[in-house]
C-alpha cells in the first residue's frame, strides 16, 4: 500500500497535520506547480458606486413591494373567482390564485438573492479544516470512557448476560412482525377460481347487458362480463379483476384450434381472459387485420386465432381461453370457469390442489 | 431628539429578546459556532438545495391535501360538478380526490403543486447525486452520507409511487396492478406477499389507506429522518469545494453562513417554491378526470409512469419473450425476476461505488477539494456508463410511443432497446474516456505551452511560428490542481501469498489509471517557457535587423 512515497501536506497554518493517512496508490507531486492563492477579489458596480447601490436598494425593496402586490392579488382572486357548474371557472380560479402566489414567492426570493449579491460583501472566506476524525487526546479520552463503561457492567466479562441479552434482542421483534400477517388472508385457492360457472350468460361490460350469440359480427369485439356480477357484489372489483373477459368473432375458418379445444369455441365467437398473463393489464387492443390482442402496459401481444399465443413482448404464457356455447334462447354461455389459473404466473400456479 | 429614543428603545429590545431566547436555549454558542460558518458557492451545489426545498414544499402542499382526502375504496356514486362522471360509480379516493380538483379553491392548484414538486424532488436529487458523483464528492470523509443520500433517493420515488396511486384513477389503478403482478411473480412468498399488501385479492378495500399511511406518514418521517442525518453529515464534514487557487483539502473557501447565505439560500427555497407554482398555475398534470375511477377491464393506450419510475417500468418491457420456465410443477417467471434483479443489482452498484473505487486506489487521506471530472476519467466514463444504462431502461417505459410517434414498427424499437441496453453504456464508457483524456491533454499542452495568442511570426530561416502567450498563474493552476494515482502490481502479502484480491485490485487499478495523464509539472512549464524566450529573443532579433 505504501509504495509511493507520502504526502505530507502542510495546513495553511504551516503546522504538520494531525494525523497522517496512506496515499495509497496516489502520486507524490514533489514538482508540483505552486498555488498561487486565491483569485484576486472583483469590485462590484456597487461597491464602487453610490449610484449604483442606490439603484440595487431600489430594486431590491421593488422586488419585495412586488411580492406583497402578488399576493394581495391572490387574496383578492380567491375571493373574485369562486368555484361554480362551469368548469372554465376552475381554470381562472387556478390561473389567477397561481400568478398572485407565483409573485408573492418569487418577489422574495429575487429580491433576497439580489440583496445579497449586490449590497452584502461578496469577499470570499477561507478558514482551515481539521481531520474528521478527533484528534489523538479526545479518541484516548472516548476509548477510557468505553474502558470504564465495559468494566463498570462487566459487559464482556460477564458473558452469561451479554448472550442471553443477545437472545432477547434477537427475540423481541418477532411478535411485531407477526402481528403483521393479519393484513391479509392466506390466498389459498382464491387465484384459480373466477365468478364464471357453468352456464354464466356472458354480458357486455359495463352495461350487463346478456349478449345473444347473433349478436356477434364477424370482426367485432366485445369487453364481457359475467351476468350477474355487478356493483352490489361485495367483491365486485376483485371478481371482475379476474373475470373480465375479451369475446371476438372471426370467420372460423382462420381459426387453429387445437383438439382438446375444438368445442370451445362457438361458430367462431372466441372468448380469452383479458387479464394479461405478464402483470395483469388488461390486455385491451385488439387488431382485426392480424387477430392480434396487444396490452398497452408492456406491449405483449397475443394472436387470437392460434390460441392467444405470445407473438411479441415480455409475457410468456398464452391468455387463458373461457370455453363458451349457447344456451337454448341463444345467449352466448361459459361452459365451465376457466381451467386454468387467470392473470399474471405465480410461483405454484400449475400446482394441482 | 425623538429619533435617538427610537433607536435606544428598538436596540433594547433586540437585546432584550436575544437575552431572553440565549437564557433559555443557549442561542449564543449555537450562533458563535454556526452563525459564520462558511459555505462554497458554486451553481452545482444548489441541485441538493432544490430537492430539499422542493421536499418542503411537498410537506406544505402535501398537508393541505389531507384535510380534503379521503383514502376510502368504498364505493359511492358521483354527484359533483364534474358533468362527464355524474352518477359513474367510484371509490370515496377518487371521489374526494375530483372534489378537491372541483369544488375547493385552490384545490387543483395545490394538488399540481405537489405533483409538480414531486417530480422535481426525485429529479433535483437525481441530479444532484450525479453531481457528488461525476466531482467525486462521496470520496473519504463522505463515503456514508453518500449511502444516505442514495436512500434519500429511494425513499424519494417509495413517497413518489405511494402518492401516485392515491386519487385511485384508472392510470394509478393500472399502476398498483403491475406492482401486484410483479409481486407474484416473486417464488414462494409472491402470493402471500400480494395478499397481505392488498389485504386479499386485487384490488381489495384496504389497498389505498395503507399506501396513504406509508406515504403520508412513515416515508416522510424516514425522508426527515434521513435529511436531519445528511445534513448532520454535511455540517461535520463542511462543505467541497471545486479545487483551484487558493483551495485544497486542508481549507474551506466561501461566505459566511450569516448574512450572505442565509439571505442566497432563503431566498433560493421562494425561488424554488415559485418556480414550482408557476409551473403548477400553468401546466395541467396528471388529470385524473380524463382517466376515471379505477375498473380493472378497461385500460387507456400509451400509458407512462411518473419519470422516476420509467426505469423500471423500461426494465420489465425489455425481457425478452419467453424467460418463464418449470422447476417441477412451479412456475419461475423469470421475465419479471430478471428485470427485478438487475434493477437491484444497479441500485447497490449506485449504493456501494464509493467503497469499490477507495478500495482500488487505497486512497485514505480526506479530500475536500472536488475533482473536474474530466481529471478522473475512469470514474466519469463508468458514470456516463451507469447513465446511459439507466436512460435506455428509462427510454424502454415508451417504446409504444415511440413507434406510434416516429411512425416505426414496435418490435423493432424494441429490439433496438434491448440492444442499446447492452452495447450503448460500453460505447458511453469508451467515448466518455477518449473524451476526458483528449481533455487532459489539451488542458496540460495550455498549461505548458501557454495559450495561443494569434500572432504569427515568420523567422529568419523561414519558419512561421504561432507565438504562445503564458498563463496568468491563477488559470495555470486550474489546470494543474488535480491528484495523480498510478496503477500498482499485485503484491504477495505477508505470508508470501499473491491473493485474488491483490490480483484483483492490480488489475482494477490498471484498468483505472494505465492511461492517465499526469499534471504538468513545474520543470516542464519551466522548459517550454524557456524555449519560448529564446524564440522571442529570436524574434525580436528579426524584427530588430529588419529595421
Amino acid at each position: 500500500m505504501t509504495e509511493n512515497s507520502k504526502e505530507v501536506e502542510l495546513n495553511k497554518s504551516g503546522s504538520t497535520p494531525e494525523h497522517e493517512y496512506d496515499g495509497g496508490l496516489r502520486v507524490a507531486n514533489l514538482d508540483a506547480v505552486a498555488d498561487p492563492g486565491l483569485e484576486p477579489h472583483r469590485v462590484r458596480m456597487t461597491d464602487k458606486s453610490v449610484k449604483h447601490e442606490k439603484a440595487a436598494v431600489r430594486q431590491v425593496a421593488l422586488l419585495f413591494t412586488l411580492s406583497m402586490l402578488g399576493s394581495a392579488f391572490a387574496l383578492w382572486a380567491y375571493f373574485t373567482f369562486p368555484l361554480s357548474e362551469d368548469l372554465s371557472s376552475v381554470r381562472l380560479n387556478t390561473i389567477y390564485l397561481g400568478v398572485g402566489m407565483t409573485l408573492g414567492l418569487l418577489g422574495i426570493g429575487i429580491g433576497a438573492v439580489h440583496w445579497a449579491k449586490t449590497l452584502m460583501p461578496d469577499n470570499e472566506v477561507s478558514e482551515e479544516r481539521h481531520l474528521t476524525r478527533g484528534t489523538d487526546e479526545k479518541r484516548a479520552a472516548a476509548i477510557e470512557i468505553l474502558a470504564a463503561a465495559n468494566q463498570e457492567s462487566g459487559f464482556t466479562r460477564r458473558k452469561l448476560i451479554r448472550r442471553t441479552l443477545y437472545g432477547s434482542l434477537a427475540l423481541f421483534p418477532l411478535p411485531g412482525i407477526i402481528l403483521f400477517a393479519d393484513l391479509g388472508p392466506n390466498p389459498g385457492d382464491s387465484l384459480r377460481h373466477t365468478f364464471w360457472k357453468k352456464g354464466t350468460r356472458l354480458a357486455k361490460d359495463p352495461t350487463g347487458i346478456e349478449i345473444k350469440a347473433s349478436d356477434v359480427t364477424v370482426g367485432s369485439v366485445f369487453q364481457v362480463i359475467p351476468a350477474g356480477l355487478n356493483p352490489e357484489n361485495k367483491e365486485y372489483l376483485e371478481e371482475k379483476a379476474k373475470a373480465a373477459v375479451l369475446l371476438v368473432r372471426v370467420d372460423p375458418s382462420e381459426l387453429n384450434e387445437t383438439e382438446e379445444r375444438k368445442g370451445w369455441s362457438y361458430q367462431g365467437i372466441v372468448a380469452y381472459s383479458k387479464i394479461c398473463t405478464h402483470v395483469g393489464c388488461p390486455v385491451a387492443l385488439y387488431e382485426q387485420h392480424t387477430h392480434h390482442l396487444l396490452c398497452p402496459c408492456h406491449q405483449s401481444t397475443f394472436d387470437l386465432v392460434n390460441g392467444c399465443k405470445v407473438v411479441f413482448g415480455p409475457a410468456a404464457r398464452p391468455l387463458p381461453q373461457l370455453p363458451i356455447t349457447v344456451d337454448s334462447e341463444g345467449y352466448l354461455i361459459a361452459q365451465s370457469d376457466f381451467l386454468e389459473p387467470v392473470g399474471p404466473s405465480f410461483w405454484d400456479r400449475s400446482v394441482k390442489k | 431628539m425623538s429619533n435617538a429614543q427610537n433607536t435606544t428603545k428598538k436596540n433594547s429590545f433586540l437585546a432584550g429578546t436575544a437575552n431572553y431566547v440565549d437564557e433559555r436555549v443557549g442561542a449564543s454558542g449555537i450562533l458563535k459556532e454556526f452563525g459564520r460558518k462558511i459555505f462554497p458557492d458554486h451553481w452545482s451545489f444548489m441541485l441538493g438545495e432544490v430537492a430539499m426545498y422542493s421536499f418542503f414544499v411537498l410537506l406544505l402542499s402535501g398537508t393541505f391535501l389531507t384535510f380534503f382526502y379521503d383514502p376510502s375504496m368504498a364505493m359511492v356514486r358521483y354527484d359533483g360538478v364534474y358533468a362527464p362522471l355524474k352518477d359513474a360509480l367510484m371509490s370515496k379516493a377518487y371521489e374526494t380526490s375530483l372534489n378537491i380538483t372541483f369544488e375547493v379553491r385552490g384545490g387543483l392548484l395545490m394538488r399540481q403543486v405537489h405533483h409538480w414538486s414531486a417530480l422535481l424532488f426525485v429529479a433535483a436529487a437525481g441530479l444532484h447525486m450525479l453531481r457528488v458523483f461525476f466531482t467525486g464528492a462521496f470520496r473519504k470523509p463522505r463515503e456514508l452520507n453518500w449511502v444516505v443520500g442514495f436512500v434519500l433517493f429511494v425513499l424519494g420515488m417509495a413517497a413518489g409511487f405511494t402518492g401516485y396511486s392515491l386519487p385511485d384513477d384508472l392510470l394509478s389503478g393500472n399502476g398498483l396492478r403491475i406492482i401486484d403482478g410483479m409481486i407474484k411473480g416473486v417464488p414462494f412468498i409472491g402470493t402471500g406477499i400480494s395478499s397481505l399488501l392488498f389485504g386479499g385479492e386485487f384490488p381489495g378495500h384496504v389497498v389505498i389507506g395503507r399506501l396513504y399511511a406509508l406515504h403520508i406518514m412513515l416515508i416522510p418521517a424516514l425522508i426527515l429522518v434521513f435529511l436531519a442525518i445528511h445534513l448532520f453529515m454535511l455540517i461535520i464534514h463542511k462543505h467541497t469545494h471545486y479545487s483551484g487557487p487558493g483551495k485544497s483539502d486542508t481549507n474551506i473557501v466561501g461566505y459566511p453562513l450569516m448574512p450572505v447565505y442565509v439571505a442566497k439560500a432563503g431566498g433560493f427555497f421562494f425561488i424554488v417554491f415559485g418556480v414550482i407554482m408557476v409551473i403548477s398555475t400553468f401546466f395541467t398534470i396528471n388529470p385524473i378526470w380524463n382517466y376515471g375511477g379505477y375498473d380493472p377491464s378497461p385500460v387507456s393506450a400509451g400509458t407512462q409512469p411518473d419519470w422516476y419510475i420509467g426505469w423500471l417500468d423500461g426494465a420489465l418491457r425489455l425481457a425478452p419473450t419467453g424467460l418463464e420456465f418449470m422447476v417441477g410443477e412451479y412456475t419461475v417467471s423469470m421475465n419479471i425476476l430478471l428485470p427485478l434483479v438487475i434493477s437491484l443489482v444497479f441500485l447497490a452498484l449506485v449504493a456501494i461505488y464509493p467503497f469499490i473505487e477507495n478500495w482500488v486506489t487505497g486512497d485514505k487521506k480526506e479530500h475536500h477539494a472536488l475533482d473536474r471530472p474530466r481529471n478522473a476519467p475512469t470514474r466519469t466514463a463508468i458514470g456516463a456508463a451507469g447513465v446511459t444504462f439507466y436512460a435506455v431502461l428509462w427510454a424502454g417505459a415508451s417504446t409504444d410511443l415511440i413507434a406510434t410517434h416516429f411512425k416505426m414498427s414496435l418490435n423493432q424499437v424494441l429490439l433496438a432497446m434491448q440492444i442499446s441496453l447492452i452495447l450503448l453504456p460500453i460505447a458511453a464508457f469508451y467515448v466518455t474516456k477518449r473524451v476526458c483524456l483528449s481533455l487532459q491533454r489539451k488542458d496540460k499542452e495550455i498549461a505548458i505551452h501557454g495559450r495561443e495568442s494569434g500572432r504569427i511570426v515568420r523567422l529568419p530561416h523561414g519558419e512561421y511560428i504561432e507565438v504562445h502567450e503564458p498563463l496568468d498563474p491563477h488559470d495555470l493552476y486550474k489546470l494543474v490542481d488535480y491528484k495523480d494515482y498510478k496503477p500498482t502490481v499485485a503484491r504477495p502479502n505477508a505470508q508470501g501469498k499473491i491473493t485474488v484480491a491483490a490480483r484483483m485490485r492490480a488489475s482494477l487499478s490498471k484498468f483505472y489509471f494505465q492511461d492517465r495523464i499526469t499534471p504538468a509539472t513545474k520543470t516542464e512549464i519551466a522548459e517550454a517557457a524557456h524555449h519560448a524566450h529564446e524564440i522571442e529573443a529570436q524574434v525580436q532579433k528579426a524584427i530588430e535587423s529588419g529595421k
